[in-house]
C-alpha cells in the first residue's frame, strides 16, 4: 500500500481530533449541569445538591484536564501537518482560533481553578459565579471552533486574492500567482451559512452526552443500591435534560440537512447514498457501492428525502451524477457514519421518552433492564457525537475548504454544459494539496505512533480515574462537618487544609531540607 | 507604528507573558527531583496546581495569534520544527497528566511515576522552547516560497542546545523564586540556581556576540537598546540582593524582569524577521511578508483590546485567591 504524507496526515488528524473530542462534549454538557446543581444548592441549601455538585466537579476536572492536554495538539497540528492550508486560510481561520484562546480558554482555565480548589477560599456566591464562567467558557470555545470549522464548509465573508510581497504581487518560482483567502467581512465569516445550524447541533449533542454520562453513573448506583437519593435526583435531572435535547436534536438535524442540501449537495448525496438525481427516498439502511453507482440492500421511505429537503415529495434531490467523479466524498463512510448517528439519535428519543413516561408513572426506578441500558447508553451518545463529526468532515472531502456551489437566479443549482454542478473551484482547497511541503511520510508515521501510544495510555488513565471516583461516590450528607465554610466536608478542601496543617507546623519545616528559614 | 509591527510587539508580549508565567511552573517541575520526600514534593506540585493550566493558555493564545497575524510564519515554523514540536506536545500531555493525576491514585509507585513525568516533561519542554529561540537567532534554510528546505539535522546545532540549557537554568531560578514568593523558603536553592543561571548567561551571551551574526546589527542602529541591556543586568544583579534581604516578591519580580528583557532583546535581534533564512537572507520571512491582511490585523487588534484586559483581570483574581496556600489555616467554626 502506498502511504503518503496526505493520507498519514489525515489519519493523524482523525486520530487526534477523535480522541480529543471524547472530552469537550462531556465538559460542555457537565458544565451546564454543574451550574444547575450548584444553583439549586444555593437556593435550597439542600446538602444533597452540594454533595452532587462536588462529586460531578471531580469528574469534570479529570475530564477537563484530558481535554486541555489533547486540545493543545489540535492547535499546533494545522501548522505542523497542514502548512499549505495554514498559509491559504490563516487570515480567516487564524482569527477564530486566536479568539478562542483569548475569550474562552483563559475564562475556563482561570475559573476552573476556583471551582476545583476554591471551595474554602471564596464565598459560595463567588464560587457559583466561577462555575457559571467555566460553563460559559466551554460554550465559547465551542462557538469559536465551530465558526472556524463552518467557514471551511461554507466559506463566506472573504475573497481570494493574490498575496503581495515587498509591495508587488507575488508569483512563485514557477510563475504562478500566490493566492490566499483574506477576510473582507468579519461578521459574514462568523455568521456563515452553516455556523448557526452546526453550533446548535454540536451543543445539543454535547448536552445529550453530558446528561447520558450522568444518567449512566446514576443508573449504576441505583442498580447497586448505593447513594440512591443522590442517584435518583441526578438521574431525573439528566433524564429531563436528555429527553428535551434528544427531541430538539431531531429538529436541529432536519434544519442541518436542509442547510447541507443547499450548500454541499455532494455531501447530502453521500449521506443518503443518492447516486442519481431523482426523487429522494429516505433510506433506513443500505450499502452504497461507489463503483456500481448504486446503493444496495436499500430500505427507504419513498419521497421522504425530497419532502424533508424541499417540502415536496416529488421534487428531485441532487445526486452524485451531478458531481464530477473526482469531487465525490467517500460515499460509504459518509453514508454509514451519518446513518449510525441518526439511528442512535432515534434510539435516544425512544428510550428517553419511555423513561420519562415511566418516571411520570412512578415506575422508572424498578425497571432494572432500563437502568442497565442507561448505564451503557452513554457509549452510544459518545459514538453519535464522534459519528456526527465524521459525517461532517468526511462528507466535506475531497475539499479542506469547500468551494461554494453556484445557484441560478431561481435559487436552483446552476449546471455547466456537462450537466455538473458549478463549483467555484478557485475558492476551494483540495485536502490533497493542503499538507506541509517540509515534512515527509516517515516523520508523520512516527508522530502517529507516538500519539497512538500516548493516547492509549491516557485513555487508560482516564478510565481508571473515573472508575475510582465513581466507586468512591459522592460524599453522603451525614458525613458533613461544620468546620468548613461550606457545610459539607469536601475532598479538595480537606486536602488543602491538611497540607496547611502539616506545613504550618514549625517542627516539620525545620527538618525538611528545603526550608532554610 | 504600522499594524504588522504592532502585532510583532503583541506577540512579544504574549511570549514574555508565557515565559514569565509558565516559566516558573516549568521551573518548579525541573526542581522537583531535588526535593526529598513525598510530602514536600506534593507541596511543590500543589503550589502550581490551580494555576499551571491558565499559564499554558498563554502559549495556546500565542499559537493562535501567530496563526492569525502571521500565517506564513506559523506554517513555516511549525512544519519546519516538526519533530521538536511533536516532542513538545508529548511533553505537555504528560505534564498535564502528571500534575493533575498525581494525588488521585493512592500508590507511591504512581506518585513517583508522576513526579518523574512532571520533571522530565518540564525539562524537555523547556529545553525545546529554548532551542527554538536559539534556532530563531541563527535561522533555518528556507526556499523562495518561505518553506523549510533542511532536515532535522539542520536543527540540531550547538547554539540552540546552549540556549535550551540557558532557558532551563533561567526557569529553574525563576521557579525557585516563585516558591520563595509563596514562603516556601528555599534560600539555598536560590543561590545554586542563580549561580547556574549566571554561568549559562555569561557563556550564552559571549557565544551569541561572537558567533551569531544577527545578534548585533540591530543594536548598533538603535542605541536605546542599551537601556534594555542595563535593565536586564540590574534585574539579574538584584536577585541575590533581594534574596539576602528576604524580599522574595522583589526577587521574583526581578527574575520576571530578567525574562521580559531577554525576550525584548531577542525580539530586537530578530526584527524585522519572524523566520530568518540561513540559506539566502532574501528569503527571510519578515513581518511584512508573513502578515495577514490589514483588515484581519485590525480585527485581531480589537479582539486583543477587548480580551486582554479581561484575561489580566481573571488571571489576577485567580492568583489572588491562591496566594500563600501554605499559610492557609482550616476554617474552624
Amino acid at each position: 500500500m502506498h502511504v503518503d504524507v496526505v493520507s498519514l496526515s489525515r489519519l493523524q488528524f482523525a486520530l487526534t481530533i477523535m480522541f480529543h473530542y471524547l472530552f469537550p462534549p462531556l465538559t460542555i454538557g457537565m458544565g451546564v449541569v454543574l451550574v444547575y446543581l450548584e444553583g439549586r444548592y444555593l437556593l435550597t441549601r439542600d446538602l444533597v445538591y452540594a454533595a452532587a455538585t462536588k462529586f460531578w466537579t471531580r469528574l469534570f476536572a479529570i475530564t477537563f484536564a484530558m481535554g486541555v492536554a489533547t486540545g493543545i495538539v489540535m492547535e499546533f497540528q494545522f501548522g505542523t501537518n497542514w502548512a499549505v492550508y495554514s498559509r491559504f486560510v490563516g487570515d480567516v481561520f487564524g482569527s477564530a482560533l486566536a479568539a478562542e484562546g483569548i475569550f474562552a480558554f483563559f475564562l475556563e482555565s482561570g475559573f476552573l481553578a476556583i471551582v476545583v480548589f476554591g471551595w474554602n477560599k471564596v464565598s459560595p456566591m463567588f464560587h457559583f459565579f466561577a462555575t457559571v464562567m467555566v460553563a460559559v467558557g466551554s460554550i465559547f470555545s465551542a462557538v469559536w471552533i465551530i465558526i472556524a470549522n463552518s467557514w471551511q464548509q461554507t466559506p463566506t465573508g472573504h475573497h481570494i486574492v493574490q498575496m503581495m510581497r515587498d509591495g508587488k504581487p507575488w508569483f512563485d518560482s514557477a510563475g504562478h500567482p500566490v493566492m490566499r483567502a483574506e477576510v473582507i467581512d468579519f461578521w459574514a465569516l462568523v455568521f456563515n451559512p452553516s455556523s448557526g445550524n452546526r453550533l446548535i447541533h454540536t451543543l445539543i449533542g454535547a448536552f445529550i452526552m453530558g446528561a447520558s454520562f450522568i444518567m449512566s453513573i446514576s443508573a449504576f448506583y441505583l442498580l447497586k443500591k448505593t447513594h440512591e437519593e443522590f442517584a435518583r435526583r441526578s438521574f431525573t435531572g439528566g433524564l429531563i435534560f436528555a429527553t428535551i435535547f434528544s427531541l430538539a436534536q431531531l429538529v436541529s438535524g432536519d434544519s442541518n440537512a436542509k442547510m447541507v442540501a443547499r450548500n454541499q449537495p455532494a455531501k447530502l448525496a453521500a449521506f443518503e447514498g443518492q447516486f442519481e438525481t431523482a426523487r429522494g427516498d429516505l433510506s433506513m439502511i443500505g450499502w452504497p457501492d461507489e463503483a456500481a453507482r448504486t446503493t444496495r440492500f436499500k430500505i427507504a421511505m419513498p419521497g421522504m428525502l425530497s419532502f424533508l429537503v424541499h417540502g415536496d415529495a416529488s421534487k428531485p434531490v441532487i445526486g452524485l451524477d451531478r458531481v464530477p467523479r473526482n469531487y465525490w466524498p467517500p460515499v460509504l463512510i459518509s453514508f454509514a457514519a451519518y446513518h449510525a448517528m441518526v439511528g442512535i439519535g432515534m434510539f435516544f428519543i425512544g428510550i428517553t421518552l419511555l423513561a420519562s413516561f415511566l418516571l411520570w408513572r412512578g415506575k422508572l426506578f424498578n425497571q432494572r433492564w432500563l437502568l442497565r441500558t442507561f448505564v451503557f447508553a452513554v457509549l452510544l451518545a459518545i459514538a453519535a457525537n464522534e459519528l456526527g463529526w465524521m459525517s461532517a468532515e468526511v462528507g466535506r472531502q475531497p475539499w479542506v475548504v469547500h468551494p461554494r456551489v453556484e445557484h441560478d437566479s431561481a435559487g436552483n443549482f446552476a449546471l455547466n454544459s456537462d450537466g455538473f454542478l458549478k463549483y467555484r473551484i478557485e475558492e476551494g482547497l483540495l485536502t490533497s494539496k493542503a499538507v506541509s511541503e517540509a515534512i515527509n511520510a516517515q516523520q508523520v508515521m512516527s508522530s502517529i505512533i507516538l500519539f497512538g501510544v500516548i493516547y492509549v495510555l491516557m485513555f487508560g488513565i482516564w478510565v481508571f480515574m473515573l472508575n475510582q471516583e465513581i466507586r468512591k461516590g459522592p460524599e453522603t450528607a451525614s458525613a458533613s462537618s461544620s468546620q468548613t465554610r461550606w457545610a459539607v466536608a469536601d475532598v479538595a478542601g480537606k486536602l488543602v487544609d491538611e497540607v496547611a496543617i502539616t506545613t504550618s507546623d514549625g517542627n516539620r519545616a525545620a527538618h525538611s531540607p528545603i526550608y532554610t528559614e | 507604528m504600522d499594524l504588522p509591527a504592532i502585532w510583532f510587539v503583541l506577540l512579544g508580549i504574549l511570549i514574555a507573558g508565557y515565559a514569565i508565567l509558565d516559566g516558573f511552573d516549568l521551573g518548579v517541575g525541573i526542581l522537583l527531583p531535588f526535593v526529598k520526600g513525598d510530602a514536600e514534593r506534593r507541596l511543590l506540585v500543589q503550589s502550581i496546581g490551580p494555576i499551571w493550566n491558565g499559564n499554558e493558555v498563554w502559549l495556546v493564545t500565542f499559537g493562535g495569534s501567530l496563526f492569525a497575524a502571521f500565517p506564513e510564519a506559523y506554517a513555516t515554523i511549525f512544519s519546519a520544527f516538526y519533530i521538536p514540536f511533536m516532542l513538545v506536545l508529548m511533553a505537555l500531555i504528560f505534564r498535564a497528566a502528571s500534575i493533575e493525576f498525581r494525588d488521585k491514585i493512592e500508590s507511591s509507585i504512581w506518585r513517583k511515576t508522576c513526579d518523574f513525568g512532571f520533571f522530565a516533561s518540564s525539562l524537555l519542554a523547556t529545553l525545546l522552547f529554548g532551542a527554538g529561540v536559539g534556532s530563531g537567532m541563527i535561522g533555518i534554510p528556507l526556499n523562495e516560497r518561505g518553506v523549510f528546505v533542511g532536515s532535522f539535522s539542520d536543527e540540531l546545532k550547538v547554539y540552540p542546545l546552549l540556549v535550551g540549557l540557558f532557558t532551563a537554568a533561567l526557569f529553574a531560578m525563576h521557579g525557585t523564586l516563585y516558591l520563595g514568593l509563596r514562603q516556601q523558603r528555599v534560600t539555598r536553592w536560590t543561590w545554586h540556581t542563580w549561580g547556574l543561571f549566571l554561568g549559562c548567561y555569561l557563556v550564552t551571551t559571549i557565544y551569541t556576540l561572537v558567533a551569531v551574526p544577527r545578534a548585533v546589527p540591530n543594536f548598533e542602529q538603535a542605541p536605546w537598546v542599551i537601556l534594555v541591556v542595563a535593565l536586564n543586568v540590574l534585574a539579574i544583579a538584584n536577585i541575590p540582593r533581594a534574596t539576602r534581604l528576604n524580599k522574595f516578591a522583589q526577587a521574583f519580580l526581578s527574575s520576571s524582569v530578567t525574562i521580559a528583557t531577554l525576550v525584548t532583546l531577542f525580539s530586537i535581534a530578530l526584527w524585522p524577521n519572524l523566520v530568518t533564512s540561513s540559506s539566502n537572507p532574501d528569503y527571510s520571512l519578515t513581518i511584512y511578508r508573513a502578515s495577514s491582511s490589514e483588515q484581519t490585523l485590525k480585527t485581531m487588534l480589537l479582539i486583543a483590546c477587548i480580551g486582554m484586559p479581561l484575561v489580566v483581570t481573571y488571571t489576577s483574581l485567580v492568583y489572588w485567591t491562591f496566594r500563600r496556600q501554605r499559610t492557609v489555616r482550616p476554617k474552624m467554626g
